[in-house]
């Protein structure tokens, strides 16, 4: 194996259930961080006070504009990490912080949170909340491949990316009406159920085969729109699930 | 092998060499035995299938633990069940480690997509130990198979012992014996519009997929395609589950399913095409080109 790459975990505000997703992976996380990354930055888990220079930047959570530090913290990851992946529906589309007012106890003016797409180029999304563990895994050693993989490898990882790269590139907007929108109203739903699957809150279900949304319960995490294979399904990456599943399991043994 | 009939290891005509099994069927009783094994074996704890819902001929998915609720299933109803929707709560609600799923290509696009992208599937993507996908030229909604079988031919759903599309056909088989045949150009436009984008007949993601085309009646054709697949089926020919010939040796052979596919893909192809020019300067989305 080639030298590592460096990765760090960015704490905007979300609840740290993402970093329990990517803890999650237990064994697997363990097998990360011996062969594959090293943890330059994470509150709680690397004992550095600033953004260091890194790969890979994990952001969990939106970004409070009346918070200086945030901020600040958000635009340094930006100029310091080479990718920055927005972990989690927090810090893709601002997940439930975008029901937030302010008002609260200790910081009643800090009212305003905004997905990190708002504020810098995000590179790569991993929607849902919780994010799922794997999904994650799968993340890394994809970005892994990519920067230190060999020509077969990064072309994969490229290929495997693409589809998170372009949602990062969709934008910061995420409901379950996405499912109306992009799915349903443009001739695309086959009625797999992959979207009420998906939903973390049970906001989804099938009435005559298609998705209907409690719109009250959304909490706009993003997940149901890119679990739908009709939201995107890339024809050079699934159909060999069967070998990237053995290639991802070989590299966590 | 790879193209229009997607990679196989082995494809053969097979039929289930249980009666019980065979007289609930659709065709050869590929899933349902399939299923009854590796549930049997412990390979499964459980299976995804589409029972019976509310209505007449209304599928639900539906988590079969036992071989009584297995057989409950069988047959195809030609509408909506959106399998995948269960996959989650099946390790959760009902506790299962290993899945078994049935389900159209579409829906093993779907599966597969959920493993290698688990957006929203938590531990799933491991616990998915048996994908059996059935062969697929279109779906209807509940309202259209309704409006075929009460408007055009003239019968009462819940009179209805079987329904079948084959050689050219919709057949409808009452429970007095009586059989309405419709042409197919009757049935196009109740189609499900997303299966106008589909580019798969043969459920190419599955473990191990069928269908009847290419089989004689009563008789199924059965591509094993991933080596979980192969391993599954190699075990239940042992145990003597199914009675199986050479695809060469039937009639009319893979040579329709290769037809019935080909033509199905090529025609959705060109759906997608004219989707990007659909409106004035302005197309539809499509999905093959990434989520924007
Ligand atoms: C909408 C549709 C279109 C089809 N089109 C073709 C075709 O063009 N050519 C062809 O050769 N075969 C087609 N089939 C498959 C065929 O009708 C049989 O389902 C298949 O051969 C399996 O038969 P069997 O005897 O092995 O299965 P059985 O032992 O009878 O079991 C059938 C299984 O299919 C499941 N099932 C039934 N309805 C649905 C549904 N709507 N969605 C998901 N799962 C379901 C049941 O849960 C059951 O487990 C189609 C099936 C469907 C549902
Ligand atoms: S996930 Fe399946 S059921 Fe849900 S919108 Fe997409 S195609 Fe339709
Ligand atoms: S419907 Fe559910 S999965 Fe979709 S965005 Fe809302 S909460 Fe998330
Ligand atoms: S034609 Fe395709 S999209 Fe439609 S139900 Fe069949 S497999 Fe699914």
């Amino acid at each position: 194996m080639a030298d590592k790459i460096t990765v760090g975990h960015v704490h905007m505000s979300g609840c740290t259930g993402c970093l329990v997703s990517l803890a999650d992976n237990y064994g697997g996380l363990l097998t990360i961080l011996d062969k594959y990354a090293d943890l330059v930055y994470g509150l709680t888990l690397a004992d550095v006070r600033h953004i260091p220079k890194m790969d890979v930047a994990l952001v969990e959570g939106s970004v409070c504009i009346q918070d200086k530090i945030s901020v600040q913290e958000i635009k340094e990851t930006r100029e310091k990490a080479a990718i920055v992946v927005a972990v989690g529906g927090c810090a893709c589309y601002g997940n439930i912080t975008r029901f937030t007012r302010g008002g609260q106890q200790n910081q009643p003016q800090h009212e305003s949170y905004l997905p990190v797409g708002d504020l810098i180029k995000v590179d790569v999304y991993i929607p849902g909340c919780a994010p799922c563990p794997q999904l994650i895994r799968n993340v890394c050693v994809m970005a892994y491949l990519l920067l230190k993989g060999n020509k077969d490898q990064q072309e994969l990882a490229k290929k495997y990316l693409t589809p998170l790269m372009q949602l990062a590139d969709r934008g910061t907007e995420a409901c379950g009406c996405d499912l109306m929108y992009d799915v349903v109203n443009q001739g695309l739903c086959m009625g797999c159920g992959s979207c009420a699957a998906a939903c973390p809150v049970r906001a989804i279900t099938h009435e005559y085969g298609k998705p209907n949304v409690n719109r009250e319960m959304c909490i706009k995490c993003g997940a149901c729109y890119a679990q739908c294979p009709r939201a995107f399904f890339n024809f050079d990456v699934i159909p060999e699930f069967e070998g990237i599943m053995d290639a991802i399991d070989a590299a966590l043994k | 092998m790879a193209g229009e009939l997607g990679k196989y290891k082995l494809c053969v005509s097979a039929r289930s060499s249980d009666k019980a099994i065979l007289r609930k069927a659709q065709d050869g009783g590929i899933v349902t035995q399939l299923f009854k094994f590796a549930l049997e074996e412990g390979i499964i704890d459980g299976a995804i299938v589409a029972g019976p819902g509310d209505e007449p001929w209304r599928p639900r998915p539906f988590i079969a633990t036992t071989v009584e609720e297995l057989m409950t299933a069988s047959g195809t109803k030609y509408n909506i069940s959106p399998q995948v929707s269960w996959i989650k709560e099946a390790t959760r609600s009902y506790g299962l480690d290993k899945i078994g799923i049935v389900g159209t290509p579409c829906q093993m696009q779907a599966v597969r997509k959920g493993q290698l992208y688990p957006v929203g599937l938590r531990d799933v993507p491991d616990k998915i130990k048996l994908a059996i996908g059935i062969f697929c030229m279109e779906n209807f909604s509940y309202q259209s198979v309704k409006q075929l079988v009460e408007d055009h031919a003239a019968m009462k759903l819940d009179a209805v012992k079987k329904m079948e599309i084959g050689k050219g056909k919709f057949w409808v088989y009452g429970q007095r014996g009586q059989v309405v045949q419709l042409p197919l150009k009757v049935t196009h436009k109740y189609e499900q519009p997303g299966c106008h984008v589909c580019l798969d007949y043969v459920a190419n993601l599955a473990d191990v997929s069928t269908g009847s085309v290419g089989s004689p009646d009563g008789w199924s054709t059965v591509f094993v395609r991933t080596k979980n697949g192969d391993d599954i089926w190699s075990k239940a020919i042992a145990a003597g589950c199914f009675e199986t010939k050479p695809i060469e040796q039937v009639k009319p052979g893979l040579e329709l399913v290769t037809k019935l596919a080909t033509e199905k893909i090529s025609k959705n192809q060109k759906t997608v095409e004219e989707r990007a020019k659909f409106g004035v300067n302005k197309g539809l989305r499509n999905p093959y080109l990434g989520p924007k």
